[in-house]
Parts: structure tokens; C-alpha cells; sequence
């Protein structure tokens, strides 16, 4: 709509001022405005429309969940309700809260003191020990699960609960460590010898001085590690599948989905509920993430 | 490292330092020979102290069950009882016994081809065009990066309903256009273009890397080239292109490895397009439909908390293990600022 207003002022704006020449000039950059700011509004669509279907379907009826229709008839606000009361539903998000909050601060304090030894300490096998914690990252889950599982499983009898998923991560989280290092090396060497020189010890030095020139990058590794545990799918599976009472909201979501089968609107209202969290939590924190972003692939 | 190649003129004294030991870690260091022994045994405990955490951590989580599962990948063991040694049994199953397998390695492979390669150039794409919206750039910019927050569970649930053929809106919509309404997640030859529609709807992540890497490029060389006469497809072919191309690499390189890892959406978009009941575990055999949708993390699960068949389960592991490291192996030689340090 603001396109096409602008289009219909354009002749208004270049009568006037100005010889020939400057008056293409400022036609084509109008048309590069018009023009970035057409694929711009499609883009949007693209990204923002499957959000508006799937409100608008969650709002629906029963009946008209089932037709093609993109309107709602009534808004049945109810529908959310119905979500909520589902058995288990609160217990879920109990649980995804319990391993994101948990695994998200065990995974910083174990991770911090690990990442400023790899960048700030010189010894013998650090750029191995750095090599370890990238081919650690690199290695998808699922090549050690079958021994993890049976050491958690059988040797400590912690199958059906997610411990066995928040507990390594009080042993440092290869991602996090790697990210925070990135960060690290950019704290320059002279802040942590005037520190070692007025008699601070390694740990006061990290404690006192690292950290809080660090907080950006623990924002960043922080909401990165709370978003894989709120959205973790393969682990809960593995560790959590045969206990009703220990199932996350992502597991969960799929097994609602399987038993609300034929109401869209209640398995939409439920999608959306599992998403609201990690947004609501992005526009509180937009910076810090959106520094994490970047920190894991410009700033080698 | 650095301490093996620090020792300068001078400063090595006959017999002080045994093989394999650091050499004098600061040659100017006044002292008695026994302080620095000290000093440096202080250090090496320090270090050891920091790095405690992770390393029981690779140890227990890393080292242990890599070799279990190469052992394993020997035996027949399905859980119960011991496992007993079958040489290379498991090797031969998977690798002539069982057509998923190869059909996993072929969905993996189009998947690196079209999913890497079509998400990186619309990441680069969208990166480039929010780098020339003027009017209302926040807002652009924090729409298109919403979608990658979706949880994938979530999101994967979400385009099941948009794509399904019965009611969704696209169909319905396409149709109204008079265009072909596809079966996406239900019809072998769609699935695939569904989960990389899917995972196109998430590109957040490469648009804000390719974003600030394009505001990185120097506005003279622009300048330079637009006095030389250059149009702007020239000014991105030979001044953005060669600017950018170490991320465009890295974000190739990572979405390979991401692919490799690929297991969420392809199992849950099958699940819920089969319209099998939920997690009851073993109901619901991955690649729905018609295996179009196995990639090797799913066959692992499969194999080994479906069947029990932990042996066969392990051989695709190493499998998995192996791939994943050959890529994770350029993108060290390929990046050196990976690996950078202060000193």
C-alpha cells in the first residue's frame, strides 16, 4: 500500500528542481527504492505469512479447521485453554524449563573457565585441545548415543528422565566453549597482566576482570544453549520417551499432533504456544543473540 | 604450543631441558633454575585446573563412547546379556542388506546439493537485500530472522499444516492461481522440496552472518569501481563476491555439516504425515514416504531403539562419524581464522 502512494507522488517530487540529468538520476533511485522495497514487502510475506495461517487456523472452530477457509468464522480464544488443560501439557513445560534453565547454567560456568584457558593461557597442546572441542562440535549426536544411552540407561539408571541430558553439561558444552574463546581473544592481553600485577589470582582474574568484559558473548552462549534445550527433539526421544512425566514440549508437541489428529486448531494453537517462549525471549534479547550470530562465523 | 619454538639464543642451557618438556617460558626471567621449574609446574596446574571440566567431559562424552561404538559396530548385542563378537557381520548388513541405507546416503547427498546450495544463495540473497531497504529495515529485518527462532519441532509441525494437500493454504492458494498442488510431505518426489522449503523459511541465521559481512566490504572499493564504469551486476561479481567468499565457504561448509546431522524435521514431517500414532517408538519406521526422508541420524535411531540391533546402529555411527569429520576437517583448512590466537 505505502508503494503504491509513493509511486502516485513520484512525478510531484522530481518536477522542479534541478536539469535533466539530475531528474534520471533521482527517477532511477526511486525506482531502486520501488523496487528493493517490492521484494522487501514479498520477503515478509514469505517469512510472515505461515505465522498468520497458523493463528489464524488455531482460532477456528472444529468444523472449519477441517475446510480451506484462511478466515475464522468465530474466534474460539477457547482453543488455548483446551491446550492447556491438555493432561501432561504443564508438566512438559515444567520439564523444558527445568532442562533449559538447568543445562543453560551449567553449560556457563562449565564452559567459561575452559574457553579463557584455550585463549589466554599458553601451553603445550592447546591448538589440539582447541581441534578436540571443534570436532566435538562438529559431531552430530546421534554417533555416540548408543553407548551413552546404555551408560545412562544401564549403568546409572537414569533412563526416562532428562538427567541424562542436563548432567553433561556441568562438563562444558564444545559450542559454547568455542564461542566464548572467539570472544575472549579479543580482550586485550594488557587489562589480565595489570590484573595478574596488582596480585589478582587466575580465578579473581576471570571473576573480576574477564567477566564482566565478557557478558555479551555469555548473553549470546547462554541463549544459544537455552534455545537447543527448548528445542531439542532427538535427546528427550532417546532419554525421556518411555515416561510420560518427564516428555518436553517438543516431544511432546508431536505425540498432541498424533492425538489431536483431526483438529488443525488445537494442534495450531499448541505449535504456537511452543514457539511464544523463544520469541518473547528473542525481542528481550535481540542484541545479545543477534552478536552471537555473528561472533560464530565473521569474527574468526 | 608456542612454548616449544620460544626458546631463543642464549637462553637454552646444556641438559635443562629434558625431551619433551617446555623449554624456559620467558628466556628474560631472572631466578634461579628451580623458581622457574616451579613456576612453570604452577602454570601447568592452572591450566589443568581451567581445563578439568571439559577434559572429563571429552573423555566421558566423547573419547569412551566413540570407542564403545567401534567396538560395538564388532559385536552382536542387542542390550541384553553380553555382547558377543561377530566380525565384520554388522559391516556386511549395512552395507548390502540394507537398501535404506544407500537410499539415506542419496536423500543426504540431494539434500547437501539443493537444501545447501539453494538456502545459501537465498541467505546471501535476503542478506543482500536487507542491506538496501531503507524504509522500515528494522522491521524487515527482525521478520525475516523470526522464523529461524521457530523450535523445529514446531515449525516442521506448522508447514504440515500449510502444505498439506487436503487443506492447507498453500494448495489452496496455488490452486486458486491455477498451478499444481504438489503432495509435499506426503508424495516421495515433494518431500524433499518441502523440508528445504522449510528450511529456506529459516535462514535468520545466514542472513545476519552474510549481512554484516557485506556492511564489512570497503565502500571505496565500491567507489573505485563505479568511477571505472562498472555496473552494479559487475560491482557484486568482482568487488562483493570476492569480499564475501571466505562466509559464503563457511556457511557451505556448516550447512554440510548441519545436514549431515539432519534427523528433527525429517522424522517429525514424516510422523505427521503418515498420520501414524505419536511416540509410541516403534510404530513409526523414518523416511516416510516411501524412504524418501531417511537420512543416516534417523537410520541410527532405527536401528538401535527400534530393532535393537545395537551392532548394525554403531556401523552407521562410524559411518556418520567419518563423513562429518572429512567436512569438519576443511573447514580447519579452509578457515585458518578458525583456528587464530592472540599470540
Amino acid at each position: 500500500m505505502t508503494l503504491d502512494t509513493t509511486l502516485g507522488q513520484a512525478p510531484a517530487r522530481t518536477r522542479g528542481a534541478g536539469g535533466p540529468a539530475a531528474r534520471t538520476a533521482r527517477r532511477r533511485a526511486l525506482l531502486n527504492w520501488v523496487a528493493v522495497h517490492a521484494l522487501a514487502v514479498a520477503a515478509a510475506l514469505f517469512f510472515l505469512l505461515p505465522f498468520v495461517f497458523v493463528f489464524l487456523t488455531s482460532v477456528m472452530n472444529d468444523q472449519q479447521a477441517l475446510t480451506t477457509d484462511y478466515w475464522p468464522t468465530s474466534w474460539n480464544w477457547g482453543n488455548y485453554a483446551k491446550v492447556w488443560d491438555t493432561p501432561g501439557f504443564l508438566t512438559w513445560w515444567r520439564n523444558t524449563l527445568l532442562y533449559a534453565g538447568l543445562g543453560t547454567l551449567l553449560t556457563v560456568v562449565s564452559s567459561l573457565p575452559v574457553a579463557y584457558a584455550l585463549a589466554k593461557f599458553r601451553f603445550r597442546g592447546r591448538n589440539l585441545a582447541l581441534m578436540a572441542v571443534i570436532a566435538m562440535m562438529m559431531l552430530p549426536p546421534q554417533v555416540t548415543v548408543i553407548p551413552m544411552y546404555l551408560f545412562w540407561a544401564k549403568q546409572m539408571g537414569l533412563s526416562g528422565s532428562l538427567w541424562p541430558l542436563i548432567i553433561p553439561m556441568a562438563f562444558g558444552d564444545a559450542f559454547s566453549i568455542f564461542l566464548l574463546r572467539q570472544f575472549l581473544l579479543t580482550i586485550p592481553k594488557e587489562y589480565i597482566e595489570a590484573a595478574r600485577i596488582d596480585g589478582c589470582g587466575d580465578l579473581r582474574t576471570l571473576l573480576r576482570v574477564v567477566l564482566p568484559m565478557a557478558k555479551p558473548a555469555i548473553a549470546a552462549v547462554a541463549l544459544f544453549q537455552f534455545f537447543y534445550c527448548w528445542n531439542d527433539y532427538f535427546g528427550p526421544q532417546i532419554y525421556a520417551s518411555s515416561n510420560h512425566g518427564a516428555w518436553t514440549l517438543s516431544y511432546g508437541l508431536e505425540s498432541f499432533k498424533a492425538a489431536h489428529h483431526t483438529n488443525w486448531n488445537l494442534t495450531m494453537a499448541a505449535t504456537l504456544l511452543v514457539m511464544a517462549p523463544v520469541i518473547v525471549l528473542f525481542f528481550f534479547a535481540q542484541k545479545a543473540f543477534i552478536e552471537g550470530v555473528t561472533l560464530t562465523g565473521v569474527k574468526g | 604450543m608456542s612454548l616449544a619454538f620460544g626458546t631463543r639464543k642464549g637462553s637454552t642451557r646444556k641438559g635443562s631441558a629434558p625431551e619433551g618438556s617446555a623449554g624456559p617460558t620467558d628466556p628474560a626471567a631472572p631466578g634461579p633454575q628451580h623458581l622457574l621449574r616451579r613456576k612453570r609446574r604452577r602454570e601447568a596446574a592452572r591450566t589443568l585446573a581451567f581445563l578439568s571440566p571439559w577434559l572429563i567431559g571429552f573423555g566421558v562424552f566423547f573419547v569412551y563412547p566413540l570407542v564403545s561404538t567401534a567396538y560395538f559396530s564388532f559385536t552382536s548385542y542387542n542390550g541384553f546379556g553380553a555382547p558377543s563378537f561377530n566380525g565384520l557381520k554388522n559391516w556386511d548388513y549395512v552395507f548390502n542388506q540394507l537398501p535404506t541405507f544407500w537410499q539415506g546416503l542419496r536423500n543426504t547427498l540431494w539434500l547437501v546439493v539443493v537444501m545447501v546450495s539453494l538456502r545459501v544463495a537465498f541467505g546471501l540473497g535476503i542478506g543482500l537485500l536487507i542491506t538496501k531497504v531503507k524504509t522500515g529495515a528494522g522491521f524487515f529485518r527482525t521478520a525475516f530472522y523470526l522464523p529461524y527462532l521457530a523450535p523445529p519441532v514446531a515449525a516442521t509441525v506448522a508447514f504440515a499444516f500449510l502444505l498439506n494437500p487436503g487443506t492447507g493454504p498453500l494448495n489452496h492458494l496455488l490452486g486458486e492461481l491455477g498451478l499444481p498442488q504438489p503432495g509435499w510431505f506426503s508424495d516421495p518426489s515433494w518431500s524433499k522440496p518441502a523440508l528445504t522449503l522449510l528450511a529456506m523459511w529459516g535462514v535468520g541465521d545466514l542472513m545476519v552472518i552474510f549481512m554484516a559481512s557485506l556492511l564489512d566490504v570497503p565502500k571505496e572499493q565500491y567507489e573505485a569501481a563505479e568511477l571505472d564504469g562498472a555496473g552494479p551486476f559487475q560491482r557484486f561479481r568482482y568487488v562483493t563476491l570476492p569480499n564475501i567468499s571466505p562466509i559464503i565457504m563457511f556457511a557451505v561448509v556448516t550447512g554440510v555439516i548441519q545436514t549431515m546431522q539432519y534427523y528433527t524435521q525429517a522424522i517429525v514431517a514424516g510422523k505427521v504425515a503418515s498420520g501414524i500414532a505419536g511416540n509410541s517408538g516403534q510404530s513409526f519406521e523414518p523416511g516416510y514416504p516411501s524412504g524418501s526422508t531417511w537420512t543416516l541420524p534417523q537410520m541410527v535411531y532405527n536401528l538401535g531403539f527400534q530393532r535393537f540391533n545395537y551392532g548394525a546402529a554403531c556401523v552407521v555411527a562410524l559411518v556418520l562419524f567419518a563423513i562429518s569429520m572429512a567436512v569438519t576437517s576443511l573447514l580447519l583448512r579452509r578457515r585458518s581464522g578458525f583456528m587464530a590466537s592472540d599470540d
